[in-house]
């Protein structure tokens, strides 16, 4: 049986949940562990992002042995960004050896997107050739370069994917390479246009990708009109159609986050009907403390034990 | 041809110092064809230098040559008529002209007065932009004639990432994502399937993270 | 050392068929335009080149006016083009050197508009006494005050 959680609930056909916490820009965990225990029974795994946005955060790595050390289960986020290969296998190892099981491999944002430019961008190997890497420990037991390691490893490996960066067409070709090359479950950048990401998951549905590999549908709850325009206009690879954000510009201020959770409501049923779709990760920002409402207003409660 | 753009003129005068006789080289060859310190930038640099120290009340002597090529071991030769007397050589070469010029005049520091940037091309008048990362290891046959190690601001082998939006890099809005032209161009061709095939990882062993490299041509050695 | 009143000394690069013809009908007409304009006849106001316009300013012109044709309307196409674009570009040169890039100016007009010669004349003439004489203007046998100038 499976040591990821996580796995263990999509190998049986339930429909899983994801959620998301971001690393302290510090060494107090307190806050972390406060919004992870609130997200662990109401999710099979909770994702560590791996300095977002290429600010210095708390390592991924050590977040995420921190959630195991309190008997959670985290989500392992490895962008490409920071580490060569040589760090980003030591990680690897150093996972497995924490009992961390969940790997996400990224490009990650651009060290220019910082608030403090200038670093170094490393990008030794690309997401794909992560893939690979994590693929090979864990089916081969091999390193790159085919050397032999030491202990048990056992990784549930994802990739991300967007469905609305271009060029469209080759989202699918992309999301099959990633396939390919390794990713077991995908998460997919936060959806707000139910149309297009129909049409990305029909192309999905075609090629057969579904059945190999577990897609989780991105939802992030829009907490204000300013948010969403925000969102829209300068975070790269966000589209929000007309009508959502004329929805929450029609709220109000007041009513704008009920607007928003409403509308994530919405999209989480639709997100149960659509084929191929099997869960949501659930990206919370700036409201992490709603996600158990959220999860349960959506009629995802309780979460299976497998 | 290498691109180079012109220090700030603080810097320059920064490393000038209490220098006061002067010579300028130029380079006849990428810097001149980019724009940034052939002889017309020579000649430029040195009547803004004029204004600038005889505003202070110094008479500054510059000696303005410009060799075909100053990372050329004949042609860095034509700066010898000028160094008498001189106490520093400001060069508007690329990175490598400067350090020939340090090599060959070895008693007079020699200071940079552009920065070099990248191996490049004319997009269009007046606009130059990289190409080539000098990567040691050319995939251009696989990519279409486009280079995602220079072009991709993550250099991606198994790009788009995420971020590539209406065909711009999400890093550097102006510039197209070069994945997204890839694609264009292998559809164009009716190639797309080789892009299904995943890039393994790159070994950046001939890259300069390999160490600073050394072409031989065994014939061509006297 | 007597002061005398500053005279500025403004070099007026001008195209030979708008510019030049302009100036040329200012004569004729008799309109008077001011003595501290010196006029150099060049081909297109394209053919000028950046170290033209520095090399100038450097030699202690008080200023320097490039006349052109009316965009549009260049008898070379695009040269007028060009020279705005050069012109721009010294200004810019100028100020990182601590020279006043007003003391650079493109104007543009047909060769009928001798009226607008004596015009734009009139007004590099005035902003060029406003900004007092050029800082690189030499030493000796100048109208200018005198400064502590240091020797080097």
């Amino acid at each position: 049986m499976s040591k990821s959680n996580l796995q263990r609930v999509l190998e049986t056909g339930h429909f899983a949940v994801t959620a998301e916490c971001g690393p302290p820009k510090g060494c107090d965990t307190t806050e972390l562990l406060h919004y992870a225990n609130m997200m662990k029974d109401v999710s099979e795994a909770i994702n560590l992002t791996d300095n977002p946005s290429a600010n210095v955060r708390m390592s991924s790595l050590g977040c995420a042995i921190l959630l195991t050390q309190h008997g959670m289960e985290p989500v392992l986020q490895m962008t490409c960004r920071d580490r060569n290969r040589v760090a980003l296998q030591g990680d690897l190892l150093t996972a497995a050896a924490f009992g961390v099981h969940n790997v996400l491999m990224l490009s990650g944002d651009h060290t220019s997107l910082a608030e403090v430019p200038g670093a170094r961008a490393v990008y030794d190997l690309d997401s794909v050739n992560l893939l690979q890497v994590g693929r090979k420990m864990t089916t081969e037991h091999k390193l790159m370069g085919d050397s032999e390691f030491t202990g048990d490893i056992e990784l549930f490996i994802g990739a991300v994917e967007n469905p609305f960066a271009d060029p469209f067409d080759f989202r699918v070709i992309r999301l099959a390479k990633k396939v390919k090359a390794g990713a077991r479950f995908i998460q997919t950048q936060c959806i707000y246009d139910m149309q297009r990401f129909r049409e990305f998951m029909k192309q999905v549905v075609d090629k057969g990708l579904h059945e190999k590999v577990f897609i989780l549908a991105g939802i992030t709850p829009l907490r204000s009109f300013g948010m969403a325009k925000f969102m829209a206009t300068n975070v790269a690879g966000i589209t929000i159609p007309e009508d959502v954000l004329k929805r929450i510009k029609d709220a109000g201020k007041e009513n704008a986050a009920a607007e928003g959770l409403k509308i994530a409501n919405e999209q989480i049923q639709e997100m149960k009907t659509i084929p191929g779709v099997k869960g949501i990760h659930l990206m919370a920002i700036g409201q992490e403390k709603k996600v158990p409402d959220i999860i349960k207003d959506a009629g995802l409660l309780p979460r299976p034990r497998v | 041809m290498i691109v180079a753009e012109r220090k700030p003129i603080e810097e320059i005068v920064k490393l000038i110092g209490d220098c006061r006789h002067i010579v300028l080289a130029g380079c006849g060859t990428c810097v001149t064809v980019c724009g940034a310190g052939g002889e017309r930038e020579v000649s430029v640099l040195a009547s803004q230098l004029k204004m600038h120290y005889r505003q202070k009340g110094i008479d500054v002597d510059i000696r303005e040559v410009t060799p075909k090529r100053q990372c050329d071991s004949e042609f860095v030769e034509d700066i010898r008529a000028h160094v008498e007397g001189a106490d520093c050589i400001l060069s508007m070469a690329c990175g490598a002209g400067v350090q020939m010029a340090a090599d060959r005049y070895p008693a007079l520091p020699v200071y940079p007065a552009v920065n070099t940037e990248f191996i490049g091309v004319a997009e269009e008048a007046g606009v130059w932009a990289e190409r080539c990362q000098g990567c040691g290891d050319c995939i251009l046959g696989i990519t279409g004639g486009i280079c995602p190690i220079a072009r991709c601001a993550k250099n991606l082998l198994n790009g788009p990432c995420g971020g590539s939006h209406g065909g711009k890099c999400e890093v550097k809005t102006d510039r197209p994502c070069a994945w997204h032209l890839i694609v264009e161009r292998l559809s164009e061709r009716g190639k797309l399937d080789v892009l299904e095939e995943v890039l393994p990882a790159k070994s950046w062993w001939t890259d300069r993270s390999g160490g600073p490299r050394k072409v031989v041509r065994e014939d061509m050695k006297k | 050392m007597s002061e005398r009143k500053f005279e500025p000394k403004i070099v007026a690069f001008c195209c030979h068929y708008c510019a030049f013809a302009a100036a040329d009908l200012a004569g004729v007409m008799r309109l008077s335009y001011p003595t501290s304009i010196r006029i150099v006849r060049i081909p297109c106001s394209g053919k000028i080149d950046i170290i033209h316009i520095m090399k100038t300013l450097e030699r202690g012109a008080d200023g320097v006016m490039v006349v052109g044709c009316m965009e549009g309307q260049c008898h070379f196409i695009k040269g007028n083009f060009m020279a705005r674009r050069r012109v721009e570009y010294a200004k810019k040169l100028l100020e990182e050197v601590g020279m006043d890039p007003k003391r650079l100016e493109m104007f543009n007009l047909s060769s009928s508009q001798g009226p607008r010669f004596a015009e734009v004349s009139r007004e590099m003439d005035a902003r060029i006494r406003e900004l007092g004489p050029s800082p690189l203007r030499p030493k000796s046998g100048s109208n200018e005050k005198t400064e502590n100038v240091k020797v080097a």
